[in-house]
Parts: structure tokens; sequence; C-alpha cells
């Protein structure tokens, strides 16, 4: 017998109350927790690939899909645009590196990207397996791209038009797997890396458009708009590194205005990009905290009733020796109790919603979110789970050194 | 042993209370009598130390009572008075045997299970120890508070109108357990009752 198990005991014997407050605090916790993974793993997801990368050329269009498209693969690319006009830029002296980028087909679902060493070079990506590819045809395949597909080393296969895996296939030049890369923790993981040569060969007997491709399909776009010329070579987009922030200043305008082309600068369209999504995760956590205070309010409400009723035990308690401090302390007890148990219950359920999450960003963009560790943040969070508890629980039970043992005790 | 002498009491200047002394030595039972608003639970809360007199002293195992803080008063509470209410009440949350132990535990002595076993054995609960006492019947839960009671070998024992809820049955059984069970730790039995039914059951009576 002790303070614990009695705080225990009253927990117990109110069942439904001591639910609906921790239900409260565990939703309230659960969705602040839930906000805060996302929002760090997408933050670190966005960052860590936009490193190094200061703007990105390609067709015109929406500035922001064409980061998405070039940068983390996950949108539609808004077109195509001259290999000749992007070579030119390397004449630029601001300019340090331009990264050639062609797409269009896909493996499964994993889109298989024409590009030069470079990019590999820009990742980092370190060849686990086999060799780099060097010849039209040869492909490397990222980590993730080489588990699902399940190809290996000397593999051949067709790729699919378009950048779903139901698009039509190319089956009369196969691609042959040359080697696999390290896992890098970037895009590169979930592509099929090949150089430019082989996506030109693979449209330049352009097939016509099978039936029910899109009309505005971006990766028809080099079928149907333009013809296909020898010398007019074409690419998607490219990724520019400048020598210096001062490129910064001048070439996108002149990109934009003399050429056509369009520049978009990465950090400019993520910030965008985090600033139209961060309304609604304000409007979230707005909620969220919402709950978490009425999840408070519940746990004052359920105390201050059941005091009311456990007035005569507690004169009881006072009169068989207990200090009112003790019993003080016990009914703290009980709100903290209940702030612990919806504070690990909401931890708990962030991480089975981000793992939920995690799944349905793998199956769409291939993106995978698994790091389930505490945050900082989350020890910010518990103490205010605990100090909630602890006022909830203090308000009511301050009545307890105000109680008149004699007349409580003579009352029934 | 516990003696009172010229105890007065007031809640206002119209509701004064002025108790006659009593005493009542170790091993003896004492029943106080009065019909109701004579001050009955009044005056046990005094003996109880839950209220302090206006004036006149209160003797417990030989020691005087007056002049000490509310802790020393809860102190003594707890070690030396055994207290009985009219109507059994509990701990809701916790079992039978939980709220035995409870009256060791907030008097700080070592939670003896075996003591508390033994005694419902004696009062006739035993096998009711693990339920929750409002599945108890009034006569048992009487039963479990005698048991509390005695938890802590009290000097004194106090009991306030502890049959007046009970039908005659129960209420012989549990005077009969509380006089056999306070005689044979050696207490003092103070009953205070308006229940003509206790009459003939102590030889020693004070009126109110």
């Amino acid at each position: 017998m002790n303070l614990l198990k009695i705080s225990l005991a009253n927990l117990k014997e109110k069942k439904l109350n001591s639910f609906l407050s921790a239900m409260l605090l565990t939703l309230g916790i659960g969705m602040i927790s839930l906000l805060l993974l996302l929002n760090k793993q997408l933050d670190e997801q966005f960052r860590r690939n936009i490193k190094g990368i200061d703007m990105v050329v390609g067709a015109k269009g929406s500035p922001l899909q064409l980061i998405l498209s070039s940068i983390y693969q996950i949108d539609a690319p808004t077109g195509n645009v001259p290999l000749s006009e992007v070579n030119s830029l390397k004449r630029n002296p601001f300019i340090k590196n331009v990264i050639p980028l062609s797409m269009g087909d896909n493996y499964h679902g994993f889109r298989i990207v024409g590009t030069t060493t470079k990019y590999v070079d820009h990742f980092q990506a370190k060849i686990a397996e086999g060799s780099m590819f060097s010849q039209p045809m040869e492909v490397v395949l990222g980590s993730k791209a080489a588990k699902n597909s399940a190809l290996k080393i000397g593999d051949t296969f067709a790729s699919s038009h378009g950048l779903d895996s139901d698009g039509d296939a190319h089956n009369d030049k196969k691609y042959k797997v040359v080697g696999i890369f390290e896992p890098t923790g970037s895009v590169v993981d979930q592509l099929v890396l090949t150089n430019l040569e082989s996506v030109w060969e693979i449209h330049e007997h352009a097939e016509a458009p099978a039936a029910g491709v899109k009309e505005n399909d971006p990766a028809h776009e080099e079928d149907m708009a333009e013809p296909h010329h020898e010398d007019e070579k074409q690419v998607t987009s490219a990724l520019i590194q400048f020598r210096n922030p001062m490129g910064l200043i001048t070439i996108p305008r002149q990109i934009n205005e003399n050429t056509s082309m369009q520049a978009a600068l990465p950090s400019i369209e993520i910030n965008r990009l985090f600033s139209l999504l961060g309304v609604g995760i304000d409007t979230l956590r707005v909620l969220a905290l919402v709950i978490i205070v009425i999840a408070g309010v519940s746990v004052f409400i359920s105390l201050y009733s059941s005091l009311k009723e456990r007035k005569y035990e507690m004169a009881l308690m006072l009169s068989m020796g207990a200090t009112r401090t003790k019993l003080f302390l016990m009914l703290l007890m009980e709100g903290l109790l209940l702030a612990v148990t919806g504070y690990l219950a909401g931890i708990i359920l962030s991480r089975a919603g981000l793992w939920l999450f995690g799944r349905a960003a793998e199956q769409d963009f291939h993106y995978s979110i698994r790091e389930f560790n505490v945050l900082p943040e989350e020890i910010y969070l518990l103490a205010g789970a605990l100090i909630l508890g602890l006022l909830a629980a203090a308000l009511p039970s301050l009545g307890i050194y105000r109680l008149n043992i004699s007349r409580t005790l003579a009352e029934e | 042993m516990i003696t009172s002498k010229n105890l007065h009491f007031s809640y206002s200047s119209q509701k004064q209370f002025s108790f006659p002394d009593i005493s009542c030595n170790d091993k003896e039972a004492l029943l106080i009598l009065g019909q109701s608003g004579r001050g009955k639970t009044t005056f046990l809360h005094l003996l109880a130390l839950l209220l302090q007199p206006d004036s006149g002293n209160i003797h417990i195992a030989g020691k005087e009572l007056s002049g000490l803080s509310s802790t020393e008063r809860t102190n003594i509470r707890a070690k030396n008075l055994g207290i009985i209410y009219q109507r059994a009440h509990f701990v809701s949350a916790l079992s039978v045997l939980d709220n035995i132990l409870l009256s060791s535990y907030l008097a700080g002595n070592k939670q003896d299970k075996e003591k508390a076993g033994y005694l419902a054995e004696q009062l006739g609960f035993a096998e009711h120890l693990h339920k929750k006492t409002t599945q108890l019947s009034q006569g048992e839960q009487q039963r479990v508070s005698i048991a509390r009671a005695l938890m802590n070998n009290p000097n004194v024992i106090l009991a306030d109108e502890p049959t007046s809820n009970l039908d005659d049955n129960n209420c012989q059984k549990v005077i009969d357990l509380l006089k056999k069970q306070s005689f044979s730790i050696g207490a003092s039995l103070v009953v205070v009752t308006h229940d003509q039914r206790l009459k003939d059951e102590f030889p020693n009576q004070v009126f109110l």
C-alpha cells in the first residue's frame, strides 16, 4: 500500500473519465508530435537533395514543377529544351557545373534518368557492385530501385514510356544493368541512371504515341510537339552550380529573358512550397493545442467531480493519520499519471501515423521516411504535458487544504 | 485508557456544549447514551482529537493532550485511537484488504497482511478480503471498519453509533465482536449511541 497504488486504484475506479482525459491528451500530443516528425523529415529530405544545386533550367512553365521534377523526381517535367542552349551556359564565367538531365521513361515506376557522371559525383553515389555506365543503353540502378525491381547485373529490361509503370513498353531496345549504387539517402536511390545517349537512342525512331496517352503529358511532348533532328538534341532540364553567389543575381534573369528556357532557384521554390504547406501545418498545430487544452480541462473536471464524491474519503484518510500534503501529492500523482500515459500513447500514435504516412509516401514517391527517434522538441512536449497534468490536478486538489475533517465526517 | 475533564465546546454562542467527565480504563467498555442533538458526535470528535475543546482536557494512555499542534494530534490519533463511524466509509477504489492495510500505512506502521487476515477471520469476512467494499452488506462493512480500527493496536477504540444502521441480528454480532476484540488487545472501548438496544450490553453508562 502506498500513494502510487491508491492513485492508480482511483484512476481505475473512474475508468471512463481517465480514459477520456488520457485519450484527448494522446490525440493532442500525437498530432503535434506527428507534425514535428513530418516537418523534420520532409525538411531533411528536401534540403538534402537540394544541397549544392543553385539553379535549375528547363522548359518554361511552373518553376516549382521544374524543381520538383528535376531535383526530387516527383512531378512531371515541364518539357524539353535544346541541348545546345544548355551547353551554352557552360561558357558563362559564373557557372561552375552544368548537369543535364533527360527523363521520360521508367522501369516499374522507377524513373530512368539520362545524365552524365557529374550527376553521380554530385550526390556522391558510389558503385556497390559492377561498374559505371559508359556505353549507351547501359544503366546503373539506385539501391532502392535495384532492391524493388529485383534486377541484377547483366539483366536486360525494356523501359516503359512515361513516368507511370503502365506506359507502353519500348520493346525494341533493351537496357542492360551494369552496376548498382550504394544507398545514398538521396534521390539517386530511387532512380535508374544512364547516359544521355541512351535516352536519345530510345526515342530516335519515334513511335507514334500509343492510344490512351494524355495529350499534354509532358513525357510525350518531345514525341508529339517537335520532330527529331539529329542535330537538335534535347534534354529535359539541367542542374546548375555557380562558381560564386554573384551568379544568383544576374543569371536567372538573363536566362528567363533571353532564352527559351526558364531558370528556377530551388531554395526559393522550396521555401515557397513550405510556406504553402505551413498554413495547413499551423492550422493543425493550433487544433492540436486546442485538443491538449481540452484534455487539461477534462483532467480538471474529472478530478474536481471525483474529489467532491471523495470528500468523505479524504477526511477519513486525514483522520487516520494522512497529512494534507500527502493527499495533495496523491491527487497530483493522478494528474501526472494521466499526463504521462497520454504522452506515451501520443508518441506511439505519432510513430504509427508516421509509419503509415511513410508507407504511402514510399508507394507514391519512392521516398522513405523511417526515423522514429525521439525529437528534442518532444522532450519539451513531455514537460508541457507534465505541467498541464500538474496544473489540472493541482487546482481542484488545493481544496484538500481547506477540508474540515470533523464537519465532513459528521455530515454523513 | 481515556479520561476527560470539564470538556466544553461551542460552534457558536447559541450552540454550546458542556460534556460530563468520563473515564474508561484499559479492557473496559463505556456507553455514552444521548438523544439526537445532544452533541454525541461532537463529544466523540473531541475525544478523537478531531475537534479542539474550548476548555477542559483529555488524557489518553496517561498523557495529557492539550496544547498540541495539529500534526501531533494527527499522530496520536493514528497511533492510539481506533475510530468506527456510524456508517462505514472506505476508500472505494481499494479492496477490503487494502482498506484495512491503509490504516497501518497512514499511521506509519508495518503493513501486516497476516494480521489483517487474522482479524478478517475473527470478524467473519475472510472470504471478502479481495472484494471492493461496496460489494459488502452494511453489517459486513461495519465489521471491516472494526478490523481497520484494530489494525494499529490502539489504546482506545471510539465508536460513533456503530449499530444504528444495522438490524437486530447484525447489531448483536457487531457489538459482541467490538467488546471481545477491544478486550483482547487491552483497549478501552467508548461507544457513543442513541441505540437503546445497547443499554443492557454495557455496565458503565453515561447520559448526555
